[in-house]
Order: C-alpha cells, then structure tokens, then sequence
C-alpha cells in the first residue's frame, strides 16, 4: 500500500526480462527533468549555499560553518525548534489517538458510516487553508467563538491567541481538527481484521479492553506506524496556520514561531538565503533522524502478520 | 496488421475492478470481516442500547467538529457587532453586506484571485496528469536500466521536504524572470514533481491485467499506443483521484503562492485572503468570513462530488 512499505521491497530485485530502455526513458523523460532541475539540482545548490553568505544581490561568499555556528546562538532558532517540537509531539500523538478512537467507534457495521466518515474527513481538507487559519483567529481570540461559549457556563476564557502560553494550544487544537484523512487510513486497516480472532476472543471470555490490546492494537500496528512516520514529516512542515494566527510574525512573543515560519522570514523577508538553506538542511536533517528513529523503534512495537 | 484494441469493453470493466478495491494498508491480505457476522445479537435489547449511544456519541462528535465552519457561515451573513456577542449558528437577520464589501475590499475584485486561482490550478491539474502518468507507466509496465533506483529515488522525493529546495527554486525562477508569474506554481507539475501521484498511479495500473498489454502488442501496439489506448482509459478512477487532490492542494496551498505572488494583480485566493486580514483591522470579520467562505466553497464541491475517489485515494496511499 503505502510508499513506506514499497521503499522496504525495492530489495527484494525486480523480474528479469527484456528491457525497453528507450521507450521508458522517453515515458520518464518529463519526470527525469524536474528530478534533475527541480529536485536534486536545488536540492545540491541549497547545500552549497548554506555554508556561503548569498543574499540574492551580492555573489555567495563560502563562510564555512559560520551559518551553523550562529544558528546554535540564535536564541530565536532555538525557541522556534521548542515550538516546533511541542507541536509536533504532542500534536501528532493526539490527532492519531483520536483519529483511532473515532475509527473504532465507526467500524462495527455502524449505520450512517458514510455520513459521519465525511463529517469527519471534511476539516483535514480545508484544515490547511487560509481561510480556516482565520477563523481560528477569530474563534480564539479575546471576543472569540470560544469565549463566547465559555460565557454561557458562566467562565472568562483568556485571550487564547494573544496570550504566549496558550497561542500554541489553538494551533495544535487545529492540528488535532484535521484527524480525519488517519482516521481513513485506520478505517481501511480495521477492516482487514478478521472477525474471527474476536469471535474466539469472546469464547475464551476475553474483556473488550483485552481485546483491543491483543488484537487490534497488534494488528494494527503497521498502519498506526506508517500514518505516524508520514504525520510527523507532515506536521514538522506546518506553515499556513501558524503564519495566518499570528499575522506572520509568529507572536505572541514567538510563542508560535514554527521553525517554518522562521526560515521564511530569514529566506524571503530578509533574503538572508544562505543562513535559510543552511537551516532548511537542518530541517531535512531533523525530519530524517525522526524518520530513522521511527523506523528503528518500529522493531519493537511494530507486528507483521506473515 | 490493424492495431483495433477497441472489442475490449468486457475485459475492461474487469480490470478496473482489482485495482480499485484498496489494496488496503500495509497489512497482509487476508478474508476480509463479514459485517453481519456477529449479527445473531444484533438485534437484542443491550445491542440496541449500546448502538443509540454510539450514535449519540458521534453525533455529539461530529456537531463540534463541524460547528467552527457552520459558525462561520452564519457570521458571514450577519452584522459585524453581532458576530462578538452570537455565539448560535441560527440567523435572526440576514445581512448579505459582507459578501459585496468583501468582494471589493481590495485592489481587485475577489472574482479576480478566484480566476488566478483557478488558473493555476487548471495548470497543474494537467501537469500532473500528463507528467505523472507517463512516469507511472514507465514504472509499472517498462523494464529498463537502474529501475531499482529511480524508483526508489521517486519514493524518497515524496517524503522530502519541500524547504531543502525551495530557496534555489525561488533564486532559478527570480533569476529567469518568473516571479510574479504563474509558471513557477505551474511548470514543476509538468515535470511530475508531485511524485506522490506516481506512485497512486503505479499502483494502479499494477492492478491493471498484464494481459490487455499483451493482447495490444500482438495486435502491433506500441508503447506510446498501449499507454493511451489500453492503460490510461482503464486507469480513470486515478486520473479523477489526482485531479481531485491537485484541485484541492493547489486550491489551499498557501507557502509557494506566498512566496512567488507578490504584486495584488497576480494574487490569488490565498495570497488575497491573507492581505485582507492584513489590512483590515479586526472590526471587519464579517466581510473576512465571507470571503472565506467563498475560497472554500469550491474544496466543499470538489469534496462533494470526488468523495468517493478521495476516500480511496487516502486508503491506498495514505496521502493526506
């Protein structure tokens, strides 16, 4: 199924046979291009451009490590990977959680599956727009949706979005809205179970709880370790929401300045390229290590049926 | 010899069928659960309880997940001093101001940024189609040198993040005179960028019997003329499951237009909406929310009538 799984048996080799050299390349020739040109090329140039100082005025001068060096006391780097990590960490693991609680609950041959499956996919499609980001802003602002409700139980909510310790919590709430496209995911592998392991389970008296964590859980576990690998490379890249709710400058006092948003004012609000790319490699570095942590730790948690 | 692959419908509805049930997620093929399985109980008094609370639960669950958005289409329609003090989704009044103030609040008419939207999205819907299913054919029915690695380099592109090349992509596009055009939002999807729909489309015609392919070339096909007499007919279910997540990616991609689109005749949806929140103090919510209404009614369409292909797409790829 996933991309993960293909990337596993690419080494198992391909068939033998004749092969079609030419017409494959001229299939692949459009896609070998924007690999060359799009790709790997910038891919290369942003490297060499992360130890130069280019600006994109003067030619690139080689700095060595120096932009390295400055990101390890930048002070305002450092708290925007805090910020990104928090993010990440806990938003990633609510939002999966959720979405398996919500999968379970819809897999039993529920009546009216299709509806709720579209009410809750439908806020991971628009959860990325603009337009949601600014009606987050609305909503957890100081006269916001949300404080308007807390008024009818009687409490005085804060200023959500304008106070440094809770600008995140709405961001990661948005996050945690969009967990229907997992939830999907979870569906179809839920289905895959067959009924027959808990029919045995409920002749050997089995709890439900014991249930979920001997059956479900374990044959699950496959698809909750592809869609966290795949959550946590797309939640590292999070831009939209953080740069709308805080109108760009990642405040209150850099309480939602995402790594993203950083390098996007260094790169396209001060041109200061050299020092983005060096930390846009940071940034491939990091989702790398988590990946390869991912994969490493999937050993021990992750159960193959075959 | 006449290359006639037309006396195929048959066999062709065959084939859609393997390829379009979800090969689904990673987990080993196995008989799949029967759903009335466990329906002896089904219908006895504690089964019944226990489904009216599930149901109550999730719909529960599903009003506050979709409560934001119905709250924000009744404040588009409602006064600005309102929408502090209304926290209810029913209207009193009907004040369709915002929409007329929002449409003109900026340089251009809204309609503007919804057409340059639409544009680029248009671009890249064809981009992807074309680029990536000449790729996927390639990779699914061609045997060639260093498959192994293209392939794999494929699968790896769709797992890198897009800021490793987003810096010397803005200076190559800056260099060449392209920003503030559409072609830099465009011209990576003719190049099968999106490699994400490779792969989807791999997939597909995976599921797709070798035997159509054979058939075609013992009636003298090629490879050009099996790609689009044999493979791209039966692969549909593909091309609409593309164009449905391209139309709604592009539509809210925000990073890339953000960076490429910075004079107000070239914005769009996006970059529209975001200048309006910008100039606008926060007296104007009324006319913001209806704007963003307008810019998420076409993901609404596009969701109404590609849910099915979405659905699918999500279960065998897992892509967003």
């Amino acid at each position: 199924m996933s991309a993960l799984s293909e990337l596993g048996k690419l080494k198992k080799g391909a068939a033998g046979g004749k092969r079609d050299n030419k017409a494959a390349f001229i299939f692949l020739l459009p896609w070998l291009i924007g690999l060359a040109t799009i790709t790997i090329g910038p891919m290369l140039m942003s490297l060499y451009l992360s130890f130069t100082d280019y600006n994109l005025i003067q030619d690139p001068n080689w700095i060595g490590l120096n932009n390295f060096v400055r990101m390890v006391h930048d002070a305002r780097l450092l708290n925007s990977l805090r910020v990104t990590f928090t993010y990440v960490l806990i938003g990633v693991p609510l939002q999966l959680a959720l979405a398996l609680l919500i999968a379970m609950v819809l897999d039993r041959g529920l009546r009216g599956l299709p509806f709720y499956r579209s009410v809750f996919y439908l806020p991971s499609l628009l959860g990325t727009s603009v337009a949601v980001a600014i009606l987050w802003k609305q909503m957890f602002g100081t006269t916001g949706l949300v404080n308007q409700l807390l008024a009818m139980v009687g409490i005085q909510g804060p200023g959500w979005i304008s106070d440094p310790s809770t600008a995140l919590g709405s961001i990661i709430l948005l996050h945690v809205w969009t967990f229907g496209s997992p939830m999907i995911i979870f569906l179809a592998g839920l289905r895959q179970i067959p009924t027959m392991y808990y029919e045995a389970a409920d002749v050997d008296g089995a709890s439900k709880a014991k249930q979920f964590f001997k059956i479900t859980l374990p044959l699950l576990s496959p698809i909750i370790f592809f869609n966290l690998v795949l959550q946590i490379i797309g939640a590292f890249q999070s831009f939209t929401q953080a740069f709308i709710v805080s109108g760009g400058n990642g405040g209150p006092s850099d309480s939602t300045m995402f790594f993203t948003l950083y390098l996007y004012q260094k790169g396209f609000g001060e041109f200061d390229m050299g020092y983005a790319s060096a930390m846009a490699w940071v940034l491939l570095v990091i989702i790398g290590a988590f990946t390869a942590i991912n994969f490493y730790a999937a050993k021990f948690w992750v159960f193959y049926d075959d | 010899m006449t290359t006639n692959i037309e006396p195929l419908p048959a066999a062709a509805a065959d084939a859609v069928e393997p390829a379009r049930r979800p090969p689904a997620a990673g987990a080993p093929k196995r008989p799949t659960r029967k759903r009335e399985s466990r329906g002896t109980l089904a219908f006895s008094r504690s089964a019944k309880v226990r489904a009216a609370v599930k149901h109550a639960i999730l719909i529960v669950a599903a009003l506050v997940m979709i409560y934001p958005l119905l709250w924000m289409v009744a404040s588009s329609l409602r006064p600005n001093d309102v929408i502090f003090r209304e926290p209810g989704v029913l209207l009193k009044t009907f004040e369709a101001g915002n929409y007329s103030a929002g449409w003109n609040a900026l340089t251009n008419p809204f309609g503007h940024y919804l057409l340059n939207s639409a544009i680029v999205v248009l671009g890249t819907i064809i981009g992807n189609l074309v680029s990536c299913s000449m790729a996927a054919y390639a990779f699914a029915r061609l045997n060639f040198w260093g498959k192994k690695w293209f392939f794999g380099a494929m699968l790896l592109t769709i797992m890198l993040p897009f800021h490793v090349v987003i810096v010397p992509q803005y200076i190559l596009f800056s260099q060449i005179g392209w920003v503030n055009t559409f072609w830099p939002l465009i011209v990576p999807k003719l190049l099968a960028t999106d490699a994400f729909f490779v792969f989807l489309m791999v997939q597909f015609i995976r599921g797709v019997p070798k035997e159509l392919d054979e058939a075609a070339r013992i009636d003298g096909a090629g490879h050009p003329r099996i790609f689009l007499r044999v493979i791209l007919p039966l692969m549909t279910p593909a091309l609409a499951t593309t164009t449905i997540f391209t139309f709604i990616w592009t539509w809210n991609d925000f990073f890339s237009q953000l960076i490429y689109l910075t004079s107000p005749d070239m914005f769009t949806v996006p970059v529209a909406l975001r200048a309006f929140v910008d100039a606008q103090s926060s007296t104007s919510w009324g006319s913001m929310f209806a704007m963003s209404v307008v810019s998420l009614l076409p993901v609404f369409i596009a969701f109404l009538i590609g849910q099915k292909f979405l659905v699918k797409g999500i279960a065998t790829t897992g892509i967003k």
